[in-house]
């Protein structure tokens, strides 16, 4: 990279994100005739969307009587009253009709003998408001993800949507006025640096779990999204909140299904006990994720947990019969050979909870507009899908919920958009004089460092420090230790090197502008989980435990309310949780329990 | 495109896949093995990472077949990349 020119790209909106979210809203904004440019990282239908199994939620009642309210109901209760409920009953209300959208669009669903789509049940859905369960995941097979973007790319292909494929988008254009201009980005192939000048941006960059050591998440989830949005001055909201799930392959972080426990697995300690009879005597090894994991954790913080540095616990079905394993199991045996060197009928799976999804993100209305601190919303921002905070999940995402928000709240943001440029037929604002210049001082930077940190390792350091201090079970004085390791690490960040300056193909470069990003997600977790002196859905501390006066840990009282936090100033603000859905009553406060 | 550029190129399309496994295992070969394979084998290896994973993942398994006698030498390759 000699020397650094940008030239400029005039489009009526920008999506950066190809994934179910970006695809679905370049439908709207496509079909409506708007000059659309959608970036992507990879090839669309090499989103990480793809890794989704399990399904889609939607009430549409075919196997059995359903009802949005109460499938709306599951969610807040899910969310551990967290979520807004407009978006929450925005979103319910809306699944049907997106779910037969998208069957129209030609998804492959499962079927039921009268050729309707087959529905199974899923954890956390009930009917009747939590009375008992109800079958409400629609899939297709075991790859509702692959056939779910496959089916919006064939549409958007229809749609003659313009798709720049292997784009890196670096930051966000915004003018002094708080107005967002579009996108600077970079091309893969060429190192060229381009403007996207654009009325209408929006961001469904998906989810950041690689800011954690052990994360099921594909090695593209980075959080450029919300690099890129807390850079431009957006508060990002409810970043303590990450799900986890009690079994990945330790070091790997491949996810091992709930099923291996159910067919009789047992998690052991590094004295060989079977831990989890002493935290749930009745449920063992088959209680709720949540309990697992914080036993697991508790085991490794103890000293018991195996391996030379103790850090992982052992999934054990050795004591099975080989033909079961084969017969009931065999993607597993599969997985293990794979990922762990270990075949799981000779020896233990080494595993450990591991970070799954993320429910926090840019801060959103249920219309997909971005919203400022102070409520208004940012002109010509939008996000959805995983890197935005509806917020439908609030504390803790209910399974299924997430391929619903991003089909939902990635036709909405369309539609805004649609709205947004066709009323206001404006042309587009000028660039301000100075608008790459952050960009290209980073690039820059990373050009000409010396003797800096080396990116890998840097990576590393940060999804330890993460991994440690910040996981599924959270301490006072780890936290606080926590935030002071990150903010070292950070120091290291800005001071990364690469060796290779060259302009094609620059993968080296690429991967130091993802920790950018990377570091800010994992920073506005660590003191977001800090300050947040409660337990509530997947944040849950040791100093707050289940008391008369707070069931659960969780304090109403004092902790209702959504985080926000601020780069510029590295301090968190907070605002309120909406608790009035559209059209009916509340969903009164009451302990989660199932 | 020179050598390098083009490495660099089949690197981010080993490690930015949409599935996990994928990144480790096709990451992992890169990294490992991809330097000592025959310009036939390397030229499999591209083929196979070209396909999207729902494809290439029952290469891996064995549960279908592989096109040809290379390419079923490279997959039982990278299905020897012990990822730990
Ligand atoms: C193993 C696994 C299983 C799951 N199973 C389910 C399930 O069964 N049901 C369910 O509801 N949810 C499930 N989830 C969660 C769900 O899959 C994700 O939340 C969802 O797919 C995210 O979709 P998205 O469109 O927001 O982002 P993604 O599909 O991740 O797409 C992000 C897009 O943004 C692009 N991008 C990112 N950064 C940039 C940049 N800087 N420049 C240009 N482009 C960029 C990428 O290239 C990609 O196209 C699962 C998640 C995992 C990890």
């Amino acid at each position: 990279m000699s020397k650094l020119t940008i030239s400029v790209r005039k489009f009526d909106a920008v999506i950066v994100g190809a994934g179910g979210a970006g695809l679905r809203a370049a439908i709207q904004l496509s079909e409506a005739g708007l000059k659309t440019a959608v970036l992507s990282k990879v090839f669309p239908t090499r989103s990480h969307t793809v890794a989704a199994q399990g399904g889609v939620s939607a009430s549409l009642g075919n196997s059995e009587e359903d009802h949005w309210h109460w499938h709306m109901y599951d969610t807040v209760k899910g969310s551990d009253w967290l979520g807004d409920q407009d978006a929450i009953e925005y979103m319910c209300r809306k699944a049907p009709e997106a779910v037969v959208e998208l069957e129209h669009f030609g998804m492959p669903f499962d079927r039921t003998d009268e050729g309707k789509i087959y529905q199974r049940p899923f954890g956390g859905h009930m009917s009747n408001f939590g009375e008992k369960p109800v079958r409400r995941a629609c899939a297709a097979a075991d790859r509702t993800g692959h056939a779910m973007l496959h089916a919006l790319y064939q549409r958007n292909v229809r749609a003659n949507t313009q798709f720049f494929v292997e784009w890196m988008a670096l930051d966000l254009i915004r003018d002094a006025e708080g107005h967002v201009l579009g996108i600077i980005a970079l091309e893969m192939e060429t190192g060229d640096i381009v403007a996207f000048h654009a009325k209408a941006t929006i961001f469904a960059t998906g989810g950041a779990g690689r800011i954690y050591y052990s994360s099921t998440n594909a090695f593209i989830n980075t959080g450029d999204g919300l690099g890129m949005a807390a850079r431009a001055g957006i508060a990002l909201e409810d970043m303590e909140f990450w799900q986890f799930h009690p079994t990945g392959v330790a070091g790997a972080g491949v996810l091992i299904t709930e099923g291996v426990r159910g067919e009789g697995g047992i998690l052991r300690n590094s004295d060989n006990e079977r831990f989890m009879e002493r935290y749930a005597p009745n449920a063992k090894d088959l209680a709720s994720r949540d309990v697992v994991s914080r036993a697991m954790v508790t085991e490794i913080n103890e000293g018991r947990g195996c391996g030379p540095h103790k850090d992982f616990v052992l999934l054990d079905i050795t004591h099975l019969d080989p033909a079961t394993i084969m017969k009931r199991l065999p993607g597993i045996r599969e997985i293990s050979i794979q990922f762990a060197g270990i075949d799981p009928i000779k020896a233990p799976i080494p595993v450990v909870p591991t970070c799954h999804y993320q429910m926090g993100g840019v801060p959103t209305n249920y219309h997909g507009q971005v919203v400022n601190a102070d409520g208004t919303t940012v002109p010509g921002f939008y996000a959805a899908g995983e890197v935005a905070c509806a917020s439908v999940h609030g504390a803790n995402r209910l399974g299924t919920n997430s391929l619903l928000d991003l089909l939902v709240f990635g036709k909405a943001s369309g539609d805004s958009v649609v709205e947004s440029v066709k009323k206001n037929a404006v042309a587009h604002k000028d660039l301000p004089a100075d608008f790459a210049d952050q960009t290209l001082a980073r690039l820059n930077r990373l050009n000409t460092q010396k003797s800096g940190a080396s990116v890998n390792e840097t990576r590393l350091e940060m999804q330890r420090t993460m991994q440690k201090h910040c996981g599924v079970f959270r301490f006072k004085d780890m936290l606080e230790e926590g935030v002071r390791k990150i903010c070292e690490v950070e120091k290291a960040v800005r001071l990364t090197e690469i060796g290779d300056k060259s302009n094609t193909w620059n993968t080296a470069r690429v991967e130091a502008l993802e920790l950018d990003n990377l570091i800010e997600v994992a920073k506005s977790t660590m003191v977001s989980a800090e300050a947040r002196k409660e337990s509530r859905g997947a944040h849950v501390r040791d100093d707050a435990p289940d008391t008369a006066a707070n069931p659960n840990g969780r304090d109403d009282e004092k902790w209702l309310k959504h985080s926000l936090w601020h780069r510029e100033t590295n301090t968190l603000s907070y605002k309120p949780v909406t608790l009035t859905p559209l059209s009916v009553e509340s969903i009164a406060l009451k302990t989660r329990a199932y | 495109m020179e050598a390098s550029e083009e490495l660099n190129r089949l690197r981010w399309r080993c490690t930015r896949r949409a599935m996990l496994e994928m990144d480790l295992l096709l990451g992992g070969f890169l990294e490992r093995r991809f330097s000592s394979l025959t310009p036939e084998q390397a030229q499999a290896f591209v083929v196979l990472a070209d396909m999207e994973d729902l494809e290439l993942w029952p290469l891996i398994t064995g549960k279908r077949e592989c096109e040809n006698a290379v390419q079923a030498e490279v997959v039982a390759m990278l299905r020897d990349v012990r990822v730990k």
